[in-house]
């Protein structure tokens, strides 16, 4: 790739439209993130890949983080603007430490915070490009929400971002109850992540599983799903009619 | 042919960095082209930023360079200040910040390895938008994408140096072999407790590839070795 597209931005005191900070569009990013409310707090699926264009490039990308005690964030889209709304939660959690007052960042607050981040951003069309999830537990209250690129914020009993909203949400509109167990949660995300892993070109087979509860955050160690091949009319698909597909 | 001498120079490139046991090993092919035209047959794509971190530059020949004299001064400060060498991950942090801060306008892949006391040998991977991806091994350039395969294949933790620097070499090699933007030498820099390593592997002292023939001074030494008959069946 030689091209570069040739700026000609005027005199940036005179010209007002200098378009020197506008995001264009994204260059590694990250697929699906599904996430639910269960029983004691929230659980949260991501796979590990990291896309540039049509290639699977990056194979070890962890995309969802814990924030400060009682959040959980996860992340698709651009990888580089994940990494920098981590740089500003890190010091939004800094702050929030040094006033030792026994008070913390729950995660109604981050998620309001990340809302706030986005929609600005949005209004001066240099988005940070990425859909987040936010997910936490505080004094005993679950909580799940979601914030776009473009600011729209929502709260929910599952989410899930990019590919997941078509293909993950249908299966928990369905099968998603209140006070899941801990087991019943699992399954019910891999049943999800393997669908995903299926039907979406930039999933790939290596996720990882978070929980938030009261007591903290753990995040599952990388793992690979089995999927099923055997079906008969996978066999000999095109045997009535050569050629078809 | 379109020749296009007033193209932006851009080093196609294949880019490598490989950790091993006990360092890094970084490697490039040598081709910086202006459009079709190879404005220079034998670049160092290799830069060093302090005495113990290297960068390899890709993409725009401009871009790499302008980021990592920007970056070598910051870390001369920070050295200084410090008062030890800098470590590979706060070298890797300020390429980062040119990188992701001027997404818009540059148009440059990088790979920072080095070696320091605390982590020992790291490579970064830090492609267009900003992102730094700690790895045991990165591709980047134009060629990288002929290996992604081959590296899937070949690569094994705990190599020694010996095995690492032999996989560089032969990456690069066979990337150079399929991508036209890439060609020249092999070089590599070697990066480890002990220090730093330059070696320079010429295209011809490289192992030939598929369709590849050894290289002949002229058609007459062929002719002239063969027997009497060199066209009978």
């Amino acid at each position: 790739m030689t091209f570069t597209i040739p700026i000609d931005n005027g005199d940036a005191l005179k010209n007002a439209e200098t378009d020197s900070q506008r995001t264009l569009y994204p260059y590694v990013t990250g697929t699906s993130i599904v996430a639910i409310k269960y029983k004691e707090g929230v659980l949260m699926a991501s796979d590990m890949g990291g896309s540039y264009g049509s290639t699977l490039r990056y194979k070890n990308i962890e995309r969802v983080k814990a924030i400060g005690k009682h959040s959980l964030l996860g992340a698709s889209g651009e990888i580089s603007d994940f990494q920098e709304i981590l740089r500003y939660l890190d010091e939004l959690v800094l702050n929030d430490n040094m006033w030792d007052d026994g008070n913390s960042l729950g995660p109604k607050e981050v998620h309001n915070y990340l809302t706030r981040v986005m929609y600005n951003r949005r209004n001066k069309f240099n988005p940070l490009w990425n859909t987040l999830v936010l997910g936490g537990v505080k004094n005993g209250q679950s909580y799940l929400g979601m914030v776009s690129m473009i600011g729209v914020s929502f709260e929910d009993n599952h989410v899930a971002t990019g590919f997941g909203n078509h293909l993950a949400r249908p299966i928990l509109r369905d099968e998603w109850h209140a006070d899941l167990s801990f087991e019943d949660g699992v399954k019910l995300l891999e049943k999800c992540m393997r669908v995903l892993l299926y039907r979406d070109r930039s999933a790939i087979n290596k996720l990882q599983i978070s929980k938030i509860t009261e007591e903290g955050v753990t995040v599952s160690q990388p793992y690979s799903l089995k999927t099923f091949w055997e079906f008969q009319a996978f066999h000999n698909p095109t045997a009535g009619a050569q050629g078809s597909w | 042919m379109d020749l296009n001498l007033d193209a932006p120079h851009s080093m196609g490139t294949t880019i490598v960095g490989v950790t091993y046991n006990g360092g890094v090993v970084l490697g490039a092919d040598s081709r910086t082209s202006t459009g079709m035209y190879v404005a220079n047959r034998a670049s160092d794509k290799i830069t060093q930023l302090t005495d113990n971190v290297y960068v390899c530059r890709s993409g725009s020949a401009a871009d790499s360079q302008v980021v990592s004299d920007y970056v070598r001064y910051f870390l001369h400060q920070h050295t200084i200040q410090l008062g030890q060498p800098a470590t590979v991950k706060v070298s890797a942090n300020l390429i980062r910040m040119l990188a992701y801060n001027n997404k818009n306008m540059l148009q440059t892949g990088l790979i920072v390895g080095g070696w320091d006391k605390y982590e020992g040998g790291k490579i970064y991977g830090i492609p267009l938008g900003g992102t730094v991806v700690e790895q045991p091994f990165a591709i980047g350039g134009s060629g990288s994408s002929y290996l992604y395969g081959f590296f899937d294949q070949a690569w094994k933790e705990n190599m020694t140096k010996e095995e690492a620097e032999q996989l560089v070499v032969k990456a690069v090699s066979l990337a150079i072999a399929r991508d036209g933007a890439s060609g020249g030498v092999v070089r590599t820099v070697i990066i480890n407790s002990e220090g730093v390593t330059r070696n320079f592997y010429p295209g011809d002292k490289l192992q030939l590839w598929h369709e590849e023939l050894e290289p002949q001074n002229s058609l007459l030494d062929i002719l002239n070795a063969a027997g009497p008959e060199p066209m009978a069946m």
